[in-house]
């Protein structure tokens, strides 16, 4: 296909997702929903993470159910490892007690990590067979058939997350401070006098509105770029091949670190949320 | 690239893995691990207690074996000392019968000697007195000069 298609056109089809929105005349694909406006969804980012997610915790689960404290097997050792790894974390940031952060963490951590993880699948490769799926079970054109595998490169799943976030601080703050604990804080940090009331809230807002802001474009500029990346070495012809190899070991560190950074900064800021000035 | 329903959808998604994580994958996994590690605690414990134990028996040991050596000494010294008494008691009990033996002895060697004697004497009597007949057998008769002879007799 590569050769009748512009590199521009390359890019641009495999940085696009697959959508699904309904129109008038029933479920429609891809270019029929190009003014569905808000109401289109992301098939394929929707599919991948979910699906990935439901692997994690499946494979945790069916570790967890049969867990014994005795001397575990491999894939025991291995989960509790990670387990381990994220607690020993949230205990040293997090001091209260709070049964939610540290499933959240694992959950972030692990889902994270495993969607980013698409991003070493070489890139031409699931598009290609989605595409000739498309074409042998469906009979669109290949070209037509969008597929982007890297969940966390979509700012909607990114956003999704920190939202989730996001929610959780709010509803932390107001839980541990009080709603008239938390404006307080909103309106006479850091310049404590009444007067600083109107710039201590804009100052705060910003703060505020900076940590979930920060959360999801930190983890999809850190991915789109890889991803781009990746997709501009394969049009390289050969010369892609000496060069996706070092990437892709220094992906692998990329993929990690963004994964335990999105864990490491929920649990701060859950942290902060839970701390009484 | 824009935002727009699947963001729902992800929340929803996002909610309820995190929901079951904390429901179904955390609890058990943590339960193991605390377990093991009360497991491990224990078992620390035991041991710890165990060797200590073991130096208290020992040291109970050491010195009950002091104890039993010194008891031995006792008697061994007793048994030695019980020895020497039935030895210095046979000894004397064994002087005694020698000395017994040989009083006897003696008492009887005298008896049997003073016999002798006797015999003796009266053989010699009547050699002294066949003796004097034979020189006096011309001149006298032996009644005559019986009680010189008996006289003679006494004398020796």
């Amino acid at each position: 296909m590569a050769s009748e298609i512009t590199s521009q056109e390359y890019i641009i089809h495999h940085l696009t997702n697959a959508t699904m929105c309904t129109t008038d005349s029933g479920i429609a694909f891809n270019k029929a929903c190009a003014d569905a406006g808000f109401w289109t969804w992301h098939i394929d980012t929707l599919g991948w993470s979910i699906g990935l997610g439901i692997l994690f915790l499946w494979f945790f689960r069916s570790i967890a159910k049969k867990a014994t404290s005795g001397v575990p097997s491999k894939t025991q050792a291995f989960i509790e490892m990670v387990v381990d790894f994220v607690d020993s974390n949230v205990r040293d940031t997090f001091h209260g007690k709070n049964k939610l952060i540290a499933p959240l963490g694992l959950t972030i951590f692990v889902w994270v990590f495993l969607m980013n993880l698409m991003d070493l699948v070489p890139v031409d490769l699931l598009p290609w067979i989605a595409g000739q799926i498309g074409y042998v079970g469906f009979g669109v054109d290949p070209h037509d058939v969008y597929m982007k595998v890297v969940p966390t490169t979509d700012l909607n799943m990114t956003f999704a997350l920190a939202l989730g976030v996001f929610f959780l601080i709010i509803f932390y703050s107001i839980k541990v401070k009080g709603i008239g604990g938390f404006m307080k804080e909103l309106t006479f940090q850091p310049f404590n006098h009444w007067a600083f009331i109107p710039v201590n809230f804009i100052l705060e807002t910003v703060t505020l509105l900076a940590k979930p802001m920060s959360l999801a474009l930190r983890l999809f500029g850190n991915l789109y770029a890889g991803e781009l990346i990746f997709i501009l070495m394969a049009m390289l012809g050969l010369w892609q091949l000496p060069l996706h190899f070092p990437w892709a070991v220094f992906h692998i560190l990329v993929i990690v670190l963004q994964a335990f950074i999105f864990m490491m900064l929920t649990v701060v800021y859950l942290s902060m949320a839970h701390e009484d000035h | 690239m824009n935002i727009n329903a699947t963001l729902i959808g992800q929340l929803i998604a996002f909610a309820v893995f995190v929901l079951f994580c904390m429901k179904f994958v955390w609890p058990p996994i943590m339960a193991a691990i605390e377990e093991r590690q009360k497991k491990i605690a224990d078992g620390l414990a035991a041991s710890d207690r165990a060797e200590k134990d073991l130096q208290i028996a020992q040291e109970k040991a050491k010195e009950q074996l002091k104890e039993a050596k010194y008891q031995a000494a006792d008697i061994i010294e007793q048994a030695k000392k019980r020895a020497a008494q039935i030895v210095d008691q046979e000894t004397e009990r064994a002087h005694q019968e020698r000395e017994k033996i040989i009083a006897s002895g003696h008492t009887e060697i005298e008896a049997e000697r003073n016999r002798a004697k006797e015999e003796l004497r009266k053989q010699v009597a009547v050699l002294a007195v066949a003796g004097a007949e034979k020189i006096l057998a011309r001149q006298i008769d032996a009644a005559a000069q019986s009680d010189i002879v008996e006289k003679l007799v006494a004398e020796l």
